[in-house]
């Protein structure tokens, strides 16, 4: 007779002993303690965004008498849909890479560790914590016609003074905007680059310098890939954040600037008519899904399969 | 050697230079800012500007609080902040102590569902928004943009607390319960007290967001607006002396917040939007 093979009947394994952990979750009743603890949020969350997205997209397509593609047509029939759609798309490709080249540089910097860091990392940040409408005020004091740059220049015996911030001048005005928006929100590129610099061990730079490595080597290709998690999200929040660009322009330019957030504005509150200022949104929601999912696919770390 | 100790002092010096560059970029303006709002009426009428401290003064900003509205939306502002805030707490710190310290189902979905909310547009939320709050009775009161601004800090409370939850040690809590403590207890006794600090940062991160969003208050107010919705509505007709003074009542929060957060700020926009 054959003795049954060790490996033909398992052995009746045992549930894995419950650890503490589970001992805790089980004892309480039937609805494990960490779902009730999570459920308030959620509800919440989903009552605020669900909704709200749910009747956004019926107030964009709907009329009186059932569905109408109306209100989209009227959206891209103002003319100020398309320079308002051109100067948000013009903003972010102009804002992004030189806020993450800014931002990378200074969190470099403060990696030296030089004196007084303490305080330039103060200073660097304390825009975290400002509006995006403040930010438009304190550089509109800047770049008003009787205001400290043309002030300056005056003071240097320069110029006249020049009206940056005129229709007439879309240049300077965008200009005006992009460095209100570079001194806003670098700092949040900054606190995220020097969370993810923390993270990196000195060690491997330091391997590669002791192995001759440049610092610009040691930078593309010690620094840079380690810090791919945290670029990524970087960019994903900070263009989504950039699509939204609103009240800098506002207070800067009024209407002179328009951008896509400024006329959903404009429908709702001035023009009362929140049908096209819903297709706006939709327009900024599709638009920042879009750049996520680019991002993610792009960026996907090849060496790790799946990104964070 | 000598040659590698003088290249050593050059990089320093660079570096040096590199910094106060940057730091006169970010610090300038808001010395600008400070500078048109403490000056008088006359001397911000006068052209050109002075770039020192000449004619200060306090009338620009008394006349700014003292204009139709302004002290008010500041009341109201300071109001819908607080509410968030404890809205904020009431629904995401028991979220975060749960993603600290349990391994449920639906984790990382639900950190997935966070990160999605965090990145959804304010536009559009508001604007549908408004037309279910005039349905519900709820626009233009301070609770319809409490309830947004709640929605839009609470991924980020979650996240601060978790983390502050992950570094309050479990044996302490265990230990409590080995004494007979009952797990709320052992909570609000042991766990609570250590991660105060932290969960204070959470709050007041809360009252920034809410004291700067502009879109949604102005979008959801008519008569109860806040102070940035106070602001951007009376934007065009107003004269710059008052765009000045608002712009720097709205930075002073900043300045004082920065300062008392110093050590959560890596934690809360650094390492938590990972």
């Amino acid at each position: 007779m054959p003795t049954p093979t060790p490996t033909a009947a398992p052995p009746p394994t045992a549930a894995p002993a419950p650890t503490r952990r589970e001992h805790r979750v089980r004892r309480t009743g039937r609805l494990p303690v960490p779902l009730l603890l999570v459920a308030p949020s959620v509800v919440f969350l989903a009552v605020l965004f669900l909704w709200p997205l749910a009747v956004g997209v019926l107030q964009a397509l709907r009329a009186d008498d059932g569905f109408t593609l109306d209100h989209l047509r009227r959206m891209l029939a103002d003319p100020y849909f398309w320079p308002a759609a051109r100067n948000t798309a013009l903003l972010i490709v102009v804002l992004i890479p030189l806020q993450f080249a800014f931002a990378l540089a200074m969190a470099l910097l403060l990696r030296d560790r030089p004196r007084l860091s303490g305080l330039y990392f103060y200073v660097w940040c304390v825009p975290l914590a400002i509006s995006d409408l403040a930010a438009g005020l304190v550089w509109l004091s800047i770049f008003t016609d009787r205001g400290y740059l043309n002030s300056a220049l005056v003071h240097l015996g320069l110029d006249e003074g020049h009206a940056w911030l005129s229709y007439q001048n879309p240049t300077t005005m965008f200009v005006a905007v992009l460095l209100a928006e570079l001194w806003r929100a670098t700092s949040l590129v900054l606190v995220i680059l020097v969370a993810g610099l923390q993270n990196i061990p000195r060690d491997y730079d330091e391997a590669a310098a002791v192995f001759g490595a440049t610092y610009w080597q040691r930078l593309r290709h010690v620094l840079l890939p380690q810090l791919r998690p945290s670029l990524q999200v970087a960019l994903i929040l900070r263009t989504i954040l950039g699509l939204q660009t609103f009240a800098v322009a506002q207070a800067l330019t009024g209407r002179n600037f328009p951008l896509l957030v400024g006329e959903t504005y404009q429908w709702h509150v001035t023009l009362q008519n929140e049908h096209v200022a819903a297709a706006i949104a939709l327009v900024l929601l599709a638009l920042s899904i879009g750049t996520a999912t680019v991002y993610l696919r792009v960026l996907r770390d090849p060496s790790h399969g799946r990104s964070r | 050697m000598t040659r590698r100790r003088w290249r050593t002092t050059r990089r320093t010096a660079l570096v040096q230079l590199a910094c106060v560059t940057v730091t006169l970029f970010m610090g300038l303006p808001l010395y600008l800012i400070a500078l048109a709002a403490l000056s008088s009426r006359e001397s911000l009428d006068r052209f050109p500007l002075a770039l020192l401290p000449t004619g200060v003064s306090v009338d620009t900003m008394t006349a700014f609080l003292g204009s139709t509205g302004v002290l008010p939306a500041f009341r109201n502002s300071v109001e819908i902040g607080l509410l968030s805030l404890v809205l904020s707490l009431l629904l995401g710190v028991p979220a975060g102590y749960a993603l600290a310290r349990f391994a449920f189902r639906g984790r990382d979905p639900y950190q997935l569902f966070l990160l999605l909310v965090r990145a959804l547009p304010i536009v559009v939320l508001a604007v549908p928004l408004a037309r279910v709050f005039l349905s519900t009775g709820l626009y233009d009161t301070t609770y319809a943009v409490a309830l947004v601004h709640t929605a839009l800090a609470l991924p980020t409370t979650v996240l601060i607390t978790s983390a502050v939850f992950v570094s309050v040690p479990v044996e302490h809590e265990e230990a409590a319960m080995v004494f007979g403590a009952t797990a709320p207890r052992a909570f609000a006794r042991v766990v609570l007290p250590q991660a105060l600090p932290g969960i204070a940062a959470a709050a007041i991160f809360t009252f920034v967001t809410s004291w700067n969003e502009v879109f949604g208050a102005a979008v959801l107010t008519l008569n109860r607006r806040s102070l940035p919705a106070q602001v951007l509505t009376t934007l065009s007709d107003s004269p710059l002396a008052y765009r000045f003074a608002g712009g720097f009542a709205l930075v002073v929060p900043a300045l004082v917040f920065i300062a008392l957060m110093r050590r959560y700020l890596l934690n809360m926009w650094g390492s938590t939007v990972r």
